[in-house]
């Protein structure tokens, strides 16, 4: 495998996490809820998934735990923005402080823990393809799943009564309650699914792409996802390119770190998070202020009967 | 099952204050039992965090100073959530305020500088944190970028070039290779407040910015553009405040006065410059601002308490070995059970099971 195939393995490792945590947060969005707890999720997913895959020395416990403490966690949210109408934005940021707190309680024990890579599924006959056979058909069965998650996605999105449902919802809630539509549930129903995606992203961060905890590992990559939502305008297939653009970022600044240059390290280091600041910036000047975005989106919802 | 939410008609001032109470309490009755669950005795905690804080004369200075930070910045919050805008970069801009003032206090280190340099480098810090909120207010009024997300990317930005200028151009060629500036000169250190004391002049600052913030919120045209602003924004726009100078204007305060925190805890408080120059005063700041329902002498009181989760948090670390995390996780429930109080004062809340009619 030359240099050159290996860096574009790891791009994809490092793109997935960023798509499965997108995917989960673009579906709550377009039902209307804006849920900023996606670094606290994803950390408290990456945590329990870790601790989980290292007790029972199973990875698909790992898994299991890391999208369940992701799913429990965006409950949380939901009984609060929801149940409670609270405000969005803020309660996302607690969110994220409660997760990233819990993680580093949940985390600590495992600190110095190593688990094994998981094995790669070879799809026989195409993964001999020259320069892309390895690239897309010899991969860990998160990859495949994160591409057919976009696919799933965009189909319920786009071709489904419910998904149509859900979108009328984050359109407009109150002409979505008139039509007798269940906004409530919707939502719940949505923010869970959200939540388990970014919980499925942080066990995919712990256990197959660092294979380790530490503290504050998500480095940001949540805030990522939920800028990579805004950069596809809420659209499914546009969050697998901006998710592979990112992955691609993170990762070239990696090797240009260690080919020392000369930049400071910091500087390469800053890149992902200077990038996607250009991102919405190039997105905002070409496309005008916002479009695509769910009518309701963060407003809380309280029906006059 | 669903909730049901009915607005309530009139809520007394008396139940508004003191929802955040009930809040606190309902998140330390959590934590309680977090620490409960991790096989520890809640009691004890309660002593380290609470009870021993408070009747301890060193801890009680040591209170002051944690609380300065984080009142400076969340007062300047208070303008930006009024306004309902979304500066959760804080943090960054905290790092921004104390780099360029140390910026003065290192190119004057050693010379025969005189009384000038501290307040030149408050000026500088307030300068730094305020220009580097404009930057998300900027790309939000300009061309229509969200401002939480940019906001929040420029703390790594900020956190990273004061990772580089410590261990790079910045670092003490006499510090054994640690990542840390030089000691500042005596001409610029922030001094105490009491001879000998802990608490720097900070304190002072921030007690300044509460009065001072009182009359803008609660007296001013100005507190009134920034309420209408947020609770009617197109009311605000037929009543003739421009949003996009409202916008500038809450950014540029909250990060001045972020810069300012900065620029004090460093000069009169660390010493020097060091990679990490905050435990998250900038993100817990949120918290502060909200457990003070966005009033200056309610942060004030709301900076106190979460000041004292700070130093609980740091001897509960060493007295029973309960991890730093700890503490964030209480920040977080906290900030959850303070919205949702608030949420519960405006509405009356009802758990109604499936079938029952409307």
């Amino acid at each position: 495998m030359t240099t050159f195939e290996a860096i574009l393995l790891t791009i994809v490792t490092a793109s997935t996490p960023l798509l499965i945590a997108a995917m989960g947060e673009l579906v709550t969005e377009r039902s209307g809820v804006l849920n900023l707890g996606v670094e606290g999720m994803m950390a408290m997913g990456a945590a329990c998934s870790f601790a989980a895959a290292v007790t029972f020395d199973s990875t698909l416990l790992g898994v299991a735990a890391g999208i369940l403490a992701g799913a429990l966690m965006s409950a949380l949210f939901a009984l609060v923005v929801l149940g409670f109408a609270a405000n969005q934005v803020g309660s996302g940021l607690a969110l994220t402080i409660l997760g990233l707190g819990l993680a580093g309680l949940i985390g600590a024990p495992f600190v110095g823990s190593r688990r094994d890579p998981i094995a790669v599924v070879d799809v026989p006959g195409l993964s001999d393809m020259p320069l892309i056979g390895r690239l897309f058909f010899e991969q860990d069965l998160f990859v495949y799943g994160s591409i057919a998650l976009t696919v799933l996605v965009a189909f319920y999105l786009t071709r489904t009564r419910s998904g149509l449902m859900l979108r009328s919802v984050g359109e407009n809630h109150t002409s979505a309650h008139g039509l007798g539509l269940p906004v409530w549930r919707i939502r719940f129903l949505a923010i869970l699914f959200g939540g388990a995606c970014s919980g499925l992203a942080g066990a995919y961060l712990a256990l197959v792409y660092t294979r380790f905890w530490s503290p504050g590992m998500t480095a940001g990559r949540g805030w990522i996802a939920l800028a990579l939502v805004v950069f596809a305008a809420w659209r499914p297939g546009w969050a697998l390119v901006g998710a592979y653009i990112f992955g691609a970022a993170t990762v070239l600044q990696l090797h240009a770190q260690a080919a020392q240059f000369g930049v400071p390290s910091q500087v390469l280091s800053a890149v992902p998070y200077l990038a996607t600041i250009l991102a919405l910036l190039a997105l905002s000047i070409r496309r005008g202020r916002a479009i695509g975005a769910p009518g309701s989106l963060g407003m809380p919802f309280v029906p006059d009967r | 099952m669903r909730f049901e939410l009915t607005p309530r008609a009139s809520v007394s001032p008396v139940v508004r204050a003191l929802a955040p109470v009930a809040a606190f309490i309902t998140a330390f009755l959590i934590a309680g039992l977090v620490i409960w669950l991790m096989g520890r005795s809640p009691v004890a905690a309660f002593q380290v965090y609470v009870s021993q804080p408070l009747s301890d004369p060193w801890a009680l200075q040591e209170l002051l100073v944690k609380a300065t930070p984080l009142a400076l910045i969340a007062i300047g919050l208070a303008y930006c959530f009024r306004a309902n805008f979304w500066n959760i970069g804080a943090e960054g801009q905290y790092v921004v305020g104390a780099v360029l003032g140390s910026w003065l206090a290192l190119k004057t280190h050693g010379t025969e500088a005189g009384f000038w340099v501290l307040p030149v480098m408050l000026l500088l810090g307030i300068l730094g944190g305020a220009l580097y909120g404009l930057i998300p207010a900027f790309l939000k009024t300009r061309f229509g970028v969200n401002e939480i997300l940019t906001s929040l990317m420029l703390v790594y930005v900020a956190q990273l070039t004061l990772d580089y200028l410590v261990r790079g151009p910045w670092r003490d060629p006499k510090g054994f290779n640690f990542p840390q500036s030089v000691t500042f000169d005596p001409s610029a250190t922030l001094p105490p407040v009491l001879e000998a004391g802990r608490v720097h002049y900070g304190a002072v600052f921030a007690a300044v910015a509460v009065l001072v913030t009182a009359v803008v919120l609660g007296r001013t045209l100005f507190g009134y553009r920034l309420r209408l602003t947020g609770d009617a924004p197109r009311a605000a726009r037929f009543a003739g405040f421009s949003t996009k100078a409202t916008t500038l204007a809450v950014f540029a305060i909250s990060g001045g006065l972020a810069g300012l925190a900065g620029i004090a805890e460093v000069s009169g408080q660390i010493g020097q410059l060091q990679p990490s120059i905050s435990p998250g005063y900038g993100f817990t700041a949120i918290t502060v601002a909200f457990l003070g329902r966005l009033n200056p002498i309610g942060i004030l009181v709301a900076a106190l308490v979460v000041a004292l989760t700070f130093i609980g948090g740091e001897s509960a670390q060493i007295m029973l070995k309960l991890p730093l995390d700890l503490t964030q996780a209480f920040q977080g429930i906290l900030l959850l059970c303070v919205l949702a109080a608030d949420a519960l004062v405006s509405y009356r809340v009802r758990l109604i099971s499936r079938g029952v009619a409307k």
